[in-house]
């Protein structure tokens, strides 16, 4: 039951700062509102028993991610944030998928079922067997690193690739919109 | 009571994801439209990990004594997309530093309204 009590008081928080990041109108607050997101984030994922994911977003989603946004804020002006647009059919697309949603997500199981069917499939022989091959406790590091490695694998050639993208974009000699258009006007 | 209790992680993905949407579609400055990719992100994130939870259970870390385990294989597929996730949005903050460079502005309307005067 406490359980229960704190996931909702954290994710009822996690829904406030959503709105107040829609509201906002400075950059600045906005970073610190993601910042603060991501933390409350991590602590939702500690009450869910996702101490491996907590970890990771409390390093990397509010840490880097955070001194990331503060980095390219500060190279842009200040200056208030222009009003929204759209409105009205966007509130019509928003209310279209909440609905859509809503349909299938009340046939879901509820929250922590132990009969749903994501309990019964592999996982047991994941958290049974996982120990005698690897020597490891951590269940989680287990799949991670050996069951699916190649996974893993992928994902750093991901982050290489935007690595590069980000290293590119910033110290490359990247086209410059000035210069094509003065071509342009010369032919 | 407590049926919306357990009902209520369900219900707040949508809604986060939905105004994740709504940010993105409605705000004209760049920034703001990586925030709310963010935003759309991490609902999805919420929700595999609260499919994984089981009442009563504790984090899969193995003890000596018998216990019951949340599900780890959610919690792998999370770790691999946060740090992606992390990769997306520095990639769009350094093609916004590059429209800054070029544009002098990163609204969305002064830009159109710019590649319209060059046109002319």
């Amino acid at each position: 039951m406490n359980f229960l009590l704190i996931n909702f008081f954290l994710i009822s928080i996690l829904l406030i700062t959503t709105f107040f990041i829609f509201k906002s109108t400075s950059l600045i607050g906005i970073v610190a509102l993601t910042g603060a997101f991501t933390l409350v984030c991590a602590a939702i994922y500690v009450n869910l028993d996702a101490v491996d994911v907590a970890f990771t977003e409390a390093a990397v989603g509010s840490g880097i991610s955070t001194i990331l946004m503060v980095m390219a804020v500060a190279k842009l002006p200040e200056g208030k944030i222009k009003p929204l647009v759209n409105l009205f059919p966007s509130l019509i697309i928003s209310v279209c998928i909440v609905i859509i949603l809503m349909v299938i997500i009340s046939n879901l199981p509820l929250l922590g079922d132990p009969n749903a069917p994501i309990h019964l499939h592999v996982t047991p022989e994941y958290i049974k067997e996982s120990e005698s091959f690897f020597h490891i406790p951590n269940v989680v590091t287990n799949i991670l690193a050996s069951y699916r490695g190649f996974d893993t694998l992928g994902e750093t050639i991901v982050i290489f690739t935007a690595g590069l993208g980000v290293i590119a974009l910033l110290t490359g000699n990247t086209l410059n919109r000035k210069t094509k258009f003065t071509k342009k006007l010369k032919k | 009571m407590t049926d919306f209790l357990y009902f209520w992680n369900h219900f707040a993905f949508i809604l986060l994801m939905v105004g994740g949407l709504f940010i993105i579609i409605t705000s004209q400055n760049y920034i703001k439209k990586i925030v709310g990719l963010a935003i759309f992100q991490t609902s999805v994130f919420v929700f595999f990990v609260s499919l994984a939870k089981i009442i009563d259970g504790t984090a899969p870390i193995l003890m000596k004594v018998e216990a019951i385990y949340s599900n780890p294989l959610p919690h792998v597929l999370i770790l691999t997309a946060i740090v992606v996730g992390v990769a997306t949005s520095a990639l769009g903050l350094a093609l916004v530093l590059q429209i800054y460079k070029n544009y002098n502005t990163i609204e969305e309307k002064e830009i159109e309204a710019e590649e319209l005067k060059s046109e002319r």
